[in-house]
């Protein structure tokens, strides 16, 4: 009984690191802007579809030709507009040495983009990290494109409007994704290895098995996700973030633009989404569902708090693995006693798990009990 | 002479030794005092000295950990806001608390709320009880709003509002309740002194007229000397005074703490 | 010069407490429900009722029901399909079940209360947790629900599929036939639940849910009891969803599974609402017209242009054009649609005068 308990434990564990990573993404961008970001998910899916695409052997003309011209009017139309801001900014400012920079920083993004896209509907399969690098740049561009036409007109909204902004995001990046990449599935191959691994032979029969792409990725995960945190805690951009998380007035003490900590944290959260995306699209294929995994992650903000970076890592792998061991041992107890179709009750079980806990600690698992005050 | 001579026999509510701490920050020690029936009582004090504290025990947004308040002569330590609203408690908040989204009309209507009885049924239909009750305490209200002087914001959402007008909407809204106890947190502060004259003299009418009992905080020494009948002085959490404006101005300790030490 | 409010005196506070307190109003709205019962049965061909009135009115009362929690109350809830699929399979085991009851009024309003007691089980966690915390909560109710009617097999009467369907439909002797019949039904009971949530949301109880939504201390300190207040919201609003949810099923879909209120029904609607304008009733009618508009013209758009475009094209192209409408609605006017129309309605006012 221990055996199989400890094996569904790491595997749910192995699961929950991945959980924290996006559940980071969350936290990040909501510590320092406020907005609880349903975009997520989508970036997942948007960084996958990248990566899985640009080394692929695929012949990107079987996508069609209707693909690339609709992707094609739609970036040419996102780079106008971005441009048309630029300009207006460069002539009602006139030309500093930083705007000067600027615009060729978005020059240089727009060759970036073309490059890509251009070599993505020719044939050929880039090298991995060359690839990494390539859909690096283009989240970063995506964070600036946010940024600049959508979050800078919302400043001073309520949390809900930008709540809904960031749904129309995704619903964008959902159907942008598919139009550039088309929506085949598709397999990123990190040269993991596949032979199963035994631990305990000696204390438990048989060993544990456990799946060295799980544990490999699972690592990548754990690396990433103490980086963030040390970047958060430690670092003078991090520190700043947190200043802006507290108080957007200290912040501009801090002397960092509001603008480019947003810029800087939605490029952060489009990494992490990189980092999930392409584990995740190892692991199981890159498709459309990989963009639920953002929904996956949810229940470990409510139980970690949507504010709290140690929650996020703590309340994810109590997430993965309460998910993993609830579908083992209690699922099949729940279809005998109530003759279901089936389990399935990972689900939603995680959700009931972070609910119940809420009734318990409302302030989440580290968050501080606050008393309101008139 | 600038304070009233008035008596007031019975006691609406009594304070006893109530100690009230968030973590380690203790926001009162020990506090008692009574507050009579009809009678304007302040409590002043310097910044941070505990005095909203005090209201929020009073009306028991705050639970005090320490001690118990007797209200009506039934003695208490744990009370729920909307409970004490139902025994009669209105009060004004420091920063305005209005509904922002609502017109002066529909904030002031929810002070009826707990005289508003029709259930959801009749409410669906809006006819017979339902409507008749709208109407009578939209009369009642029209009242309020006459008496306020604010008949021309009658339709505006209280967002957009001046913030003197705002206090005033906010009084409005707890005079609606009809309340036996008033409490209001700086009624008058950040208000020039036209609105200041103004909102003391509603105070003034609703204690003369209605009978109202009111526990007001200010910090304006001049207004709280001219309309209470009755002074508390906190002062780090500690009350340091009690007595009549004219006691007050006499006491050692209360001039202490608002000079400072060395005058 | 013809949308006036000059000369209209009113004379008592009922007079001034109507729905409509301008008489053009009135009459516009009037006009607008006697052209719905009497002139569009005359013209609308199969398509206009199946394909857009139908569902438009249909998810216009889905979300008049989430306005009520999220608009009115500030509950923001992303459940809505979960409770429109408690409605359906409520009715469908009341219609299934007990033959006596086949009565689509009764069947409904079955479902209705159903649903309204589901959310306020959901509702529960709302006196503790607030804002997003509670917004992520009701997604626990989405997914709990989906898997609920996808496993239970007595929910779906052990249909092998999961796959649930109904017909031999009537109301008070009326056999509901073909799409006109469907289409009256929907409108009358459409019209019917608008009056009623608009009784419900300028009275007593709407005043209260405004003033959790706005400031539920204050609210709470002035007597009103949070619990009560927003379960009665969740109550309220569920049964609205709860009684589209059958609709949906019955009069729009005919036989359904549980994929049918998946999660993103609850955006579906919720976009509606933002879109249409929260805590506005019109602005609920204007989202769905929006959103049940959208994928329609979309899907002819191509045809007009004469270019062949693929189905999966069609489909990414209609996720890339309402993320980038809801972005743009939401930057020009976070109010929504139904602020826009007031604007404009403000302005005919003072018309031909600027000021
Ligand atoms: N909800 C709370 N949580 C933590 N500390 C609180 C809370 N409410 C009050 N305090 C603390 O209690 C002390 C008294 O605060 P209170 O607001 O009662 O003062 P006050 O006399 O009303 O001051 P002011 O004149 O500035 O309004 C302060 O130190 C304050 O920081
Ligand atoms: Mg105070």
């Amino acid at each position: 009984m221990l055996g199989p308990f400890l094996e569904t434990l790491i595997g749910g564990l192995l699961t929950g690191v991945l959980y924290s990573l996006v559940a980071l993404g969350f936290v990040l961008i909501f510590k320092a802007s406020g907005v609880f970001n349903f975009a997520q998910g989508a970036m997942v899916l948007f960084a996958a579809l990248t990566v899985a695409r640009l080394t692929d052997e695929i012949d990107g003309k079987a996508l069609g030709l209707e693909h690339f011209v609709i992707a094609a009017a739609v970036l040419g139309a996102a780079l106008a507009l971005v441009g048309w801001y630029a300009w207006r900014e460069y002539v009602a400012r006139g030309s500093g040495p930083g705007e000067r920079r600027r615009l060729a920083l978005l020059a240089a993004g727009g060759a970036l983009i073309g490059g890509v896209i251009a070599f993505a509907y020719g044939k050929g399969a880039w090298p991995l990290w060359v690839a990494l690098a390539a859909t690096a740049s283009i989240m970063g561009l995506l964070a600036y494109a946010i940024e600049r036409l959508v979050l800078r007109h919302l400043v001073n909204q309520e949390g809900i409007i930008l709540f809904m902004a960031t749904l129309g995001i995704a619903n964008f990046l959902d159907g942008f994704g598919q139009t550039l990449w088309g929506s085949d599935i598709y397999t990123i191959n990190l040269g993991l290895p596949k032979d199963p691994i035994f631990l305990f032979e000696g204390v438990f029969p048989g060993g544990l098995l456990i799946d060295p792409a799980e544990l490999f990725a699972a690592g990548i995960a754990a690396v990433l996700v103490v980086v963030l945190a040390v970047f958060f805690q430690k670092t003078r951009v991090g520190r700043a973030l947190r200043a802006v998380a507290d108080d957007h007035a200290a912040a501009q003490s801090v002397g960092i633009p509001l603008n480019t900590i947003w810029l800087i944290v939605w490029t952060v959260a489009g990494l992490v989404a990189l980092a999930a995306g392409v584990i995740w699209g190892a692991k199981l294929g890159v498709q459309f569902s990989i963009s639920l995994i953002a929904l996956k992650a949810l229940p470990v903000l409510i139980l970690g708090g949507f504010t709290s970076v140690p929650g996020a890592i703590i309340g994810g792998l109590i997430i993965g693995a309460g998910e993993k061991l609830s579908e083992i041992f209690l699922a099949p107890i729940l279809v005998q006693a109530f003759d279901l179709a089936g389990g399935g009750i990972e689900n939603w079980f995680a959700y009931m798990l972070a609910l119940i806990f809420l009734l318990f600690r409302p302030q989440g698992l580290f968050g501080e009990r606050i008393i309101e005050r008139v | 002479m600038d304070s009233r001579l008035r008596s007031f026999p019975d006691v609406l509510l009594s304070v006893e030794n109530i100690s009230l701490s968030f973590g380690g920050v203790n926001a009162l020690t020990d506090i008692s005092f009574d507050i009579a029936k009809g009678e304007v009582r302040a409590i002043i004090g310097p910044n941070g000295a505990g005095k909203s504290s005090m209201l929020n025990c009073i009306n028991g947004f705050y639970h005090p950990q320490h001690g118990a308040i007797t209200y009506k002569g039934v003695r208490r330590n744990q009370m729920k806001p909307h409970e004490a609203a139902e025994q009669g408690i209105a009060r004004t908040f420091q920063n305005i608390a209005l509904f922002r989204g609502m017109s002066t009309l529909d904030n002031i209507m929810t002070g009826r709320n707990l005289r508003m009885k029709t259930g959801l049924l009749w409410q669906a239909l809006h006819i017979g009880p339902a409507r008749r009750e709208e109407i009578e305490h939209r009369k009642a209200v029209e009242r309020i709003i006459e008496f306020l002087e604010i008949q021309h914001i009658r339709k505006a959402p209280v967002g957009t509002l001046p913030y003197g007008l705002q206090k005033r909407v906010e009084l409005g809204r707890a005079l609606a309740a009809e309340p036996e106890l008033l409490l209001l947190d700086e009624p008058m502060a950040g208000m020039n002194i036209e609105e200041k004259q103004d909102m003391c003299r509603f105070i003034l009418d609703v204690n003369d007229e209605f009978g109202t009992t009111i526990c007001l905080i200010e910090h304006d020494m001049s207004v709280v000397m001219d309309i209470s009948d009755r002074v508390v002085v906190l002062d780090y959490g500690r009350k340091i005074g009690d007595g009549t404006p004219d006691e007050i101005k006499k006491n050692e300790a209360v001039i202490t703490a608002y000079l400072g030490v060395g005058h | 010069m013809l949308y006036r409010e000059a000369g209209q005196f009113k004379t008592d506070y009922a007079a001034d407490q109507q729905i409509f307190p301008i008489l053009q109003d009135r009459i516009f709205v009037f006009g607008v429900i006697a052209a719905a019962f009497a002139i569009v049965p005359a013209i609308a061909s199969e398509y206009l009722y199946t394909e857009i009135l139908i569902p438009f009115l249909i998810l216009s009362l889905a979300a008049i029901g989430l306005n009520i929690l999220v608009g009115y109350c500030g509950q923001v809830s992303l459940g809505t399909g979960g409770f429109m699929a408690v409605g359906a399979y409520a009715a469908y085991n009341l219609w299934l079940r007990v033959p006596e009851a086949n009565n689509l009024v009764v069947v409904f309003l079955f479902g209705g209360l159903m649903a309204a007691a589901v959310g306020i089980l959901f509702g529960l966690p709302s006196l503790r947790i607030k804002g997003f915390y509670l917004a992520v909560a009701t997604l626990a109710s989405q997914f709990f629900l989906d898997w609920l009617f996808a496993r239970v097999k007595w929910l779906t009467n052990y249909t092998p599929s999961g796959s649930v369907a109904v017909g031999d439909l009537h109301v008070f002797g009326w056999r509901i036939d073909g799409p006109a019949d469907r289409y009256l039904l929907i409108l009358g009971m459409v019209v019917v639940a608008t009056i009623v949530a608009k009784n419900l949301v300028r009275g007593h109880i709407g005043r209260s849910w405004m003033a959790i939504r706005d400031m539920d201390i204050a609210a709470e300190i002035i007597g009103f009891r949070p619990l009560r207040t927003k379960l009665l919201a969740f109550a309220v609003s569920s049964f609205f969803i709860g009684v589209a949810g059958a609709m949906w099923g019955f009069l729009r879909l005919g036989s359904w599974e549980p994929l049918a209120f998946d999660i993103n029904r609850s955006f579906q609607i919720l976009f509606m609402v933002i879109i249409g304008g929260l805590g506005s009733l019109v602005g609920s009618f204007m989202g769905a017209a929006f959103i049940v508009l959208t994928p329609v013209l979309l899907n002819q758009l191509p045809g007009w242009l004469g270019v062949n475009m693929s189905t999966a094209m069609i489909s990414h192209l209609e996720f890339m054009v309402f993320g980038a409408m809801i972005v743009f609605f939401l930057i020009v006017e976070p109010h929504g649609l139904a602020r826009l129309w007031a604007v404009a309605k403000e302005k005919l006012r003072l018309w031909p005068f600027p000021h």
